[in-house]
């Protein structure tokens, strides 16, 4: 018993060993190119660090920041336990959004435990539906998935901006293109007062155990795990390799779907162009650093959350444009899938050659 | 001192010795056996003779003098050759193209006419006449192989390395190999012949050095041995009993049933025609053939992993033709396919998982939708201890055991099914003598429990020995089934390469 | 109606020009064994220090050797990853995409600010006599910029160094067989690597002409898919250098398609023309089926041992 405990304890140390390494590399290499850029690293750090724990309010907004983020990780990392290579968040968050606005902005005089549900349906839906494009593409006629989802999120941001600026724009609040407001029965409530933590937090835990329960219990998940380290052992066995790719996807992409759409009914209200900026890619490397684990992902969005929440600190205060994020981030997903660099079995490798040497 | 001399190798690949202290001496012109198990440590010797690998220790002296082979290019350059096991060269390209690849100094612009002339001038010599300019994937398997040999021959290799070179070959084959070999001693080239075949080694060979467990065991001349077993017994360290004991029993029910089945795969090539046959249960019915006649892909129609063009089949009198994996799998099949590491398993998972892999749908291990892992482990755990599959655990990754227990997890996982046909490819592919007689007790234990057993191999040796019928495949056609007291090595080994004996 | 062919056509070989200096690139690592999504990073990062060489230097094609230069850093880092620690190529081109994100940004707001306009030299159009003047097409091939030459003339010169020489019988047995190649002595890590790079610095010149010569501004996101248009190109192209030019002469055509459908065909709203070119692209993926050429190990680190 003492043993299996302590194995525990290692292999725990061992799950975060790469991810710690990679963070705090990225830091360190992305404050040198602060430096190089001009700005003061250890400045820009420490607006980044205030902004993100400088008081409840502040702290509370990581978690804020870091909800969608959830659902991206948990996108990006369903459809990679299945095999596919999800770059189509971004695509998915905007058409679960602009779902979510729909039936969010419409229906009113519906109670809230009725309308809030709907509205988050219609959120996984929109993004399921995307998926299911690029899966559909996939098995019928082959075409990479790379190549698809990067298409589709650029239709799709076209797609946004004609709506608010055609359709469902709203004209009786401002010339902005803009939606309408969300109706306050589809609206998601405050948890915390004097804050903007909202209701998103329980979705995306109740997500993260969905994620867990499905892949690690299920017979579903256990096909879509197979079938996605090896195809080969999936029909070999039985399964239906297309089948459990397009229940991932659209799983995956409702994901995205619903992060966007929770996105909409809480901190933005309106549907508006590019509102969500990079988050779709943010989903890569959060479930990257999480090892595609449920747990995993959940840290990694806090802390990617976090880095979103210090940066608008460090931008105003250090003036480093917040986009330096972005370079963290991807010198982060670099390192983590570059871990055999650090990996010190080389090192030992000699170490032990000359012990082997001396016994024989 | 002798032509070629490795003194004192070591090779250790992290934790693991793959070659200990190992001292090879090899005389010019003659043909030296290099005898092992599979992991003896025969391959890791060559390739670092050859330059793939850096020995750990040791030195290697060629013509008496001290030479350091960084990589293939300096052997190549010091006149070594090899042909590696699994042929090293590109499908997609043509011949020329294959043998002109790398060659040192030559110019930018490629002058393949001229590269082709010498090549076809190069066969003639050795009476071996390949087109240079077709493409190496409409070569025929020993066309491929001459190929390797006389790229070796166009870099003016004069130490030649042949890795396991029977392994594809025909009975047939073989003895045009082996005259090859002998033509090329005689102009006083030098071969190294690593093989586990006994038969072969004393056939061809000169000398012999046996590596057990990465050291060598001895260096003999092949004169000085009496017989095979003595061979036999230097390799594996004791005296092996190879017999398989079968039981007596009475033939079943007719389980399998094959008739005219045929199958074009999907570069439109015919490679079953017409194929029928039969299975009862209380038999082993073993197809050999060399590799890449068919076999694979009848089992893959057999199994549903493919749909056969025409024909049929019927398992216990229901037709399966155009039935699924799944389907086919619930008929109580079981399947031990070629190559465990792409079919058989997940390597990214655990054992207690890939156990899991054919009886995840059980009702006793769902409850309410949701697996009921306590059981689940339990049940695997103890499979583990029946099948004898060492792990430190059941949650060990199963790509981080030996290749001798993943089998066994794959055996474990079959056999527990009871199957009433058992489909088993390769089983022993690769294995040493101890998990390989372990498997096929497994097998025969199967057939006497009362199940259809199909057994593909191209190990004649193996099939002579568990087979109660032998079914001899060429080029996707059945050539004949015979009783196996009635077939004969030689007989077989005509009807491989597509010959029927007249009379 | 022949005016509007030839500035149809001039458009539509502008618009491929980018793709097409790209896919070349791709073309050459593809046949290696190496997916290279991180090209897409590499355009915007060529677009962005395109720009930045041409403000600091007044001439374009300095800029474009700016580009060039920093794109052959940030290849060399793929290449790293990619080859020598052999981590899934996808993945790491996305890290690239997104440290490129990053990037541009960061350095565009430090150089230039906020929303000011850039103003710098850009590619102008270079008239060759006599060709220029030939009917319908002569304006639309032979006026154009220095990079649409050198973009046109490679084809010819990439596909012979590809089938007809030593180096390229190289490439190709990398991308099928890279432990064939190894028994022969080609060492695999230095052609991967060298296809890296050269597709890295294609990349840079292609990011530079979408700055310099499609434009004539850095902003943000510019690139927009046009990577991964030209991946499609590549795949459209079965690997060869001329496949390639007609698949990126069709983009191209979407492409010019949707300015001169935004001009003219008002009624349908702009951003269903600002789709064309990615519609198109998913339909031509969809419906080309056979890419023989792709490399048989691609996407598949080679491990030595």
């Amino acid at each position: 018993m003492q043993k299996t405990k302590k194995n525990k304890f290692v292999k725990l140390l061992e799950a975060l060993y790469y991810p710690v390494i990679a963070v705090v590399v990225a830091i360190l290499l992305s404050g040198l190119m602060m430096q190089a850029l001009g700005f003061d690293p250890i400045n820009a750090y420490m607006y980044l660090f205030q902004g993100a724990f400088g008081s409840v309010a502040s702290f509370s907004e990581n978690f804020v920041k870091g909800i969608p983020l959830v659902f991206m990780g948990l996108s990006f990392a369903m459809a990679m336990r299945s095999g596919i290579i999800n770059l189509g968040a971004t695509g998915q968050l905007y058409i679960g959004a602009l779902f979510g606005t729909f039936v969010g902005t419409h229906f009113a005089g519906l109670p809230i435990f009725i309308h809030l549900p709907l509205t988050l349906i219609a959120g996984f839906l929109g993004g399921g539906l995307m998926g299911w494009i690029v899966s559909f593409l996939k098995s019928r006629f082959g075409a990479s998935e790379l190549i698809t989802t990067i298409m589709l999120n650029n239709i799709a941001i076209q797609l946004i901006s004609y709506m608010v600026t055609g359709p469902m724009k709203d004209n009786a609040s401002s010339s902005f293109p803009q939606s309408a407001r969300i109706l306050e029965s589809a609206e998601l409530p405050i948890l915390l007062d004097g804050t903007r933590l909202h209701a998103g937090l329980i979705i995306a835990i109740l997500a993260i155990v969905f994620y867990y329960v499905f892949l690690w219990w299920t017979r579903r998940g256990y096909e879509v795990r197979v079938v996605g380290a090896n195809k080969y052992a999936g029909v070999y066995a039985g399964m239906n390799v297309r089948k459990n790719q397009m229940i991932a996807m659209v799983i995956a992409g409702g994901m995205a779907g619903l992060g966007g759409c929770i996105e909409i009914l809480s901190v933005q209200t309106r549907l508006m162009q590019a509102f969500a900026g990079n988050t779709g890619f943010d989903g890569v490397a959060v479930a990257l650093l999480g090892n595609n684990s449920p747990i995993g992902i959940g840290i990694s969005a806090f802390l990617f959350g976090m880095l979103n929440n210090g940066s608008s600190t460090m931008e105003m205060l250090a003036r480093v444009p917040n986009a330096m994020i972005y370079m963290i981030q991807g010198l982060i997903i670099l390192l983590v899938v570059g871990r055999n660099m650090f990996r010190f079995e080389g090192i030992r490798k000699k170490f032990r050659k000359k012990k082997h040497v001396k016994e024989a | 001192m002798a032509f070629l001399e490795m003194k004192h190798i070591s090779k250790y690949f992290g934790d693991v010795a793959a070659n200990v202290d190992v001292n090879l001496s090899v005389e010019k012109g003659e043909v030296h056996a290099l005898l092992g198990e599979n992991g003896a440590g025969k391959s890791t010797l060559m390739n670092i003779l050859y330059g793939m690998y850096s020995q750990s220790e040791g030195e290697i002296y060629l013509n008496g003098e001290l030479v350091h082979i960084k990589d293939p290019k300096d052997s190549i350059a010091k006149g070594i050759g090899m042909v590696h096991q699994h042929f090293m060269l590109i499908p997609a390209l043509s011949v020329i193209e294959n043998v002109v690849l790398g060659l040192q100094g030559q110019k930018f612009v490629l002058d393949l006419k001229t590269a082709a002339k010498e090549f076809s001038e190069l066969a003639k010599k050795y009476g071996m006449e390949i087109d240079p300019w077709a493409k190496v994937s409409q070569l025929s398997v020993g066309q491929q192989q001459r190929l390797e040999i006389l790229k070796a021959l166009y870099r003016k290799a004069d130490l030649l390395i042949l890795d396991e070179p029977t392994a594809v070959l025909t009975p047939q084959e073989v003895e045009g190999l082996f005259e090859m070999i002998r033509g090329l001693t005689k102009e006083g080239h030098t071969i190294i012949f690593i093989s586990h075949k006994l038969v072969e080694i004393m056939e061809i060979c000169d000398r012999c050095t046996v590596l057990r467990q990465g050291r060598v065991v001895k260096t003999t001349k092949i004169s000085e041995i009496h017989d095979r077993k003595e061979l036999a017994a230097l390799m594996v360290g004791h005296q092996v009993d190879m017999t398989i004991e079968k039981k007596d029993i009475p033939r079943g029910d007719k389980i399998l049933d094959v008739k005219d089945l045929s199958f074009v795969n999907k570069k439109k090539v015919q490679v079953l025609k017409n194929i029928s046959f039969d299975v009862y249960g209380g038999e082993i019915l073993g197809i050999c053939g060399v590799d890449g006649n068919g076999q694979s892909e009848l089992v893959h129609c057999l199994t549903g992993l493919e749909t056969a063009t025409s024909g049929q089949f019927t398992i216990k009198g229901k037709d399966m033709t155009h039935s699924k994996p799944r389907d086919i799998l619930s008929m109580g099949v079981s399947h031990i396919p070629e190559d465990r590491l792409k079919y058989g398993m997940v390597r990214e998972m655990n054992v207690n998982e890939n156990l899991l892999l054919m009886t995840y749908r059980k009702p006793e291990y769902n409850k309410h939708g949701l697996f009921d892992w306590k059981k689940i482990t339990a049940k695997n755990e103890q499979l583990c201890e029946t099948y004898n599959v060492k792990t430190p655990s059941v949650s060990e990754l199963a790509g981080n055991l030996s290749g001798g227990n993943q089998q066994k997890v794959v055996v474990a996982r079959e056999m527990e099914r009871e199957p009433d046909l058992l489909i088993a490819v390769h089983p022993d592919r690769g294995l040493d003598i101890g998990a390989t007689k372990y498997i096929q007790n497994q097998i025969v234990e199967a057939r006497d429990r009362g199940a259809a057993v199909l057994l593909v191999s191209t190990e004649l040796e193996e099939i002579m020995e568990l087979s109660d019928r032998i079914l001899v495949i060429y080029e996707g056609q059945v050539m004949d089934i015979l009783p196996q007291k009635e077939a004969t090595r030689h007989q077989l080994g005509l009807l491989m390469a597509g010959v029927h004996q007249e009379n | 109606m022949i005016d509007m062919i030839t500035s149809f056509l001039s458009t539509d070989i502008r618009m491929a020009t980018s793709l097409l200096i790209a896919a070349l690139g791709l073309v050459y690592c593809s046949r290696a064994g190496i997916v290279n999504i991180g090209v897409e990073g590499m355009m915007l990062i060529g677009s962005l220090m395109g720009v930045v060489g041409s403000y600091y230097t007044g001439s374009a094609l300095m800029g474009a050797l700016v580009a060039i230069g920093v794109n052959l850093i940030v290849s060399l880092v793929f290449a790293f990853f990619a080859v020598t620690i052999k981590a899934d190529q996808n993945v790491i081109g996305t890290a690239i995409n997104t440290f490129a994100t990053g990037l541009t940004v960061t350095v565009n707001r430090v150089i230039f600010g906020v929303g000011t306009s850039q103003n710098i030299a850009v590619f102008d159009r270079v008239a060759i006599p006599g060709l220029s003047k030939i009917p319908i097409i002569g304006e639309a091939v032979f006026n154009q910029a220095i990079p649409v030459y050198i973009a046109l003339i490679a084809v010819p010169v990439l596909w012979f160094i590809l089938m007809k020489t030593s180096l390229g019988l190289k490439i190709r047995s990398v991308g099928e067989n890279p432990q064939a190649c190894d028994t022969v002595g080609i060492n695999v890590y230095r052609v991967r690597y060298g296809t890296i790079l050269f597709s890295g610095a294609l990349a840079g010149l292609a990011g530079a002409y979408v700055s310099m010569g499609q434009l004539s501004s850095f902003t943000e996101d510019m690139i927009a898919g046009r990577g991964f248009i030209a991946l499609a190109a590549v795949v459209l192209g079965n690997y060869m250098p001329g496949g390639v030019l007609a698949a990126t002469l069709i983009f191209g055509a979407a492409s010019a398609l949707q300015y001169r459908m935004q001009a003219t065909a008002v009624s349908v709203p702009y951003q269903f023309w600002l789709m064309l070119p990615y519609i198109i692209t998913i339909i031509a993926i969809c419906l080309y089926r056979k890419s023989s050429n792709q490399a048989a190990s691609s996407g598949k680190p080679y491990d030595k041992h």
